[in-house]
């Protein structure tokens, strides 16, 4: 089994957003990237795949040469060969449509990634790609089984979940659940001295026009100061009469 | 040419996010100076959608889509878009309709938007604002293909009634390219309010010291007709499970009322709850992060503090009911 894992490079989640250029750019000075969490759960998972059952793992990321720390890295854990598209990211679908084509000459039976990333939440890649291969498609999935050809899926359904049985080739957008928490690796000494001589190849864009364009950027309005309460009738009646949400 | 709005039900019934989208569509063919085209699939009392400013429904009745599949769906709706020769389609942000919709953007050749918060800032270019950064920020970007698909985020455009009615008329649809999908298994608590469709979250976290303190949430939610949530930490103890998680990792919460309970509020948490109107904490500890987020607060012991909110919301709702 061939497996493409899709990585984004995001800023760790306990970053504060700033922006630069009048609010045009997002501003990465000082901000530490990191592996999108949602793909890193979806990596993890397919390093299950790989030790248990086999599997060959690409990880593959859009953008330039300042994310290759971030393939390293999953190359540390173990994936074992990496591909960059060395373009800028510039919205969802020209990233789908970047990654489809290196998917298509790469064979793969399942595409793995997020369900979306933290910077900017599309949550539309995997869909995409699914719909350009005409691969099948699991989105907010959370159990993953593979046997033969055939894919046990369990995802998140509003309320509940939902189980499903389905071919390969298929792409997965995955989120935690796929593993545990406590299942995320963290590279130690031999996996980061391997990952140095383990193949990372830069690929050449494809003439893709970004569907979208973001032009700005804005910080949340400042919240207004915590009105402090100090016994429960008062916090009920400001619900009541002054928020009015009971 | 009209805006075209996907409204979700769930067994037949429509969800007050579907009722938030068609709103939202109408304010938004009322700046393009056109109509709203609303499809449905496989839903009841369908004509009611005119109330919210829909012209016309779309009325899809196939019994192969009596259980959701993404990509039937879309290809339903992409024939629907194509019929109505729509320029722009509106859907919510559900987990269902976040299924759908990158399948739908390819098919329609669509520029994406996700958790657009508000009518575009402007139709000529198209631009709209979204929420980015998980929260942490918004972002104004243009759509530039012309078939243009949006997502609008929960609790983000208010429900408005009109003075309507719509022209319901039924499409049969061919699906002729959907795959083999066999659904095994489907578990649902029917009980249970779910934290995608709550007017109110009651959230703990780890100041609650154990789950077996757990009944002071669920009771408090259960008064208050809440859905129960709690920080990552206490999912990762396995003091709850992942469903109930909120923040950055976790779901959104979008609710109007979020009542965070032993919740210190580490920026992640406080990323992901942020789009809930009102914000309430309780906590013993005054310097916990959550109050500077917080629009009340009660600095004091949880232990003391919910039983009395428990008892005291009881007489409350007996009065006010």
């Amino acid at each position: 089994m061939k497996i493409l894992v899709c990585i984004s490079h995001v800023p760790d989640t306990t970053s504060r957003i700033n922006f630069s250029d009048n609010n045009t750019k997002f501003d990465t000075s000082g901000v530490q990237f990191v592996i999108n969490p949602n793909d890193e759960f979806c990596l993890t998972r397919a390093m299950w795949f790989k030790e248990k059952q086999g599997a060959t793992v690409h990880v593959i990321n859009v953008g330039g040469p300042e994310t290759e720390p971030t393939l390293r890295k999953a190359l540390a854990i173990g994936a074992d060969e990496a591909i960059r598209i060395n373009t800028e990211a510039t919205d969802g679908y020209s990233v789908a449509k970047q990654i489809a084509a290196v998917a298509k000459e790469g064979g793969y039976d399942l595409i793995i990634g997020g369900r979306e990333s933290i910077d900017y939440n599309g949550g539309m890649v995997p869909g995409m790609l699914a719909k350009m291969l005409n691969y099948g498609f699991i989105n907010t999935c959370i159990g993953l089984e593979i046997d033969g050809n055939t894919a046990t899926a369990t995802r998140e359904i509003d309320g509940g979940t939902e189980t499903i049985k389905t071919e390969l080739p298929l792409v997965v957008g995955g989120q935690k659940g796929i593993v545990e928490e406590s299942d995320l690796r963290i590279p130690n000494m031999r996996g980061i001295m391997q990952a140095r001589k383990k193949p990372l190849s830069v690929k050449d864009p494809i003439d893709a026009n970004s569907a979208t364009q973001t032009t700005k950027f804005e910080e949340p309005a400042p919240k207004g100061d915590v009105k402090l309460v100090n016994t429960v009738d008062e916090l009920i009646d400001l619900l009541h009469n002054d928020a009015k949400v009971i | 040419m009209s805006v075209l709005v996907y409204t979700e039900s769930e067994e037949g019934v429509f969800k007050k996010t579907a009722f938030e989208a068609v709103s939202y569509a109408k304010g938004l063919a009322d700046s393009l100076n056109t109509t709203v085209t609303a499809v449905t699939i496989n839903s009841k009392d369908v004509a009611q959608l005119g109330k919210y400013g829909a012209n016309k429904v779309i009325d899809i009745q196939n019994d192969a889509l009596q259980k959701f599949r993404a990509d039937a769906y879309a290809e339903a709706i992409t024939e629907a878009a194509k019929k109505e020769g729509a320029k722009v389609v509106v859907l919510t942000s559900t987990t269902n309709s976040k299924y759908v919709a990158p399948l739908l953007a390819v098919d329609l050749d669509a520029g994406f938007v996700s958790n657009v918060v508000d009518l575009p800032t402007s139709t000529k270019p198209f631009v709209v604002k979204s929420s980015v950064f998980s929260n942490k920020a918004f972002a104004e970007t243009e759509i530039k293909t012309d078939v243009k698909l949006i997502a609008v985020a929960k609790n983000a455009y208010q429900v408005k009634e009109v003075d309507g009615s719509a022209e319901v008329e039924s499409l049969d649809v061919s699906l002729a390219n959907i795959k083999d999908v066999e659904v095994a298994d489907i578990e649902k608590s029917t009980d249970k309010v779910t934290i995608a469709d709550a007017e109110i979250v009651v959230s703990g976290g780890r100041g609650l010291k154990g789950p077996e303190n757990w009944h002071l949430i669920e009771d408090l939610a259960e008064v208050l007709g809440a859905a129960t949530a709690c920080s990552k930490p206490v999912s990762d103890m396995g003091w709850r499970p992942h469903e109930e998680h909120v923040g950055q990792t976790g779901k959104p919460v979008a609710s109007n009322l979020y009542i965070a309970i032993g919740i210190s509020g580490a920026i992640q948490h406080l990323a992901g709850v942020s789009a809930s109107k009102v914000k309430v904490v309780i906590n013993n500890d005054p310097e916990a992060p959550f109050f500077k987020a917080a629009d009340y607060g009660i600095v004091g012991d949880a232990f003391e503090i919910v039983p009395e909110l428990i008892e005291k919301l009881k007489a409350f709702k007996a009065e006010n009911a």
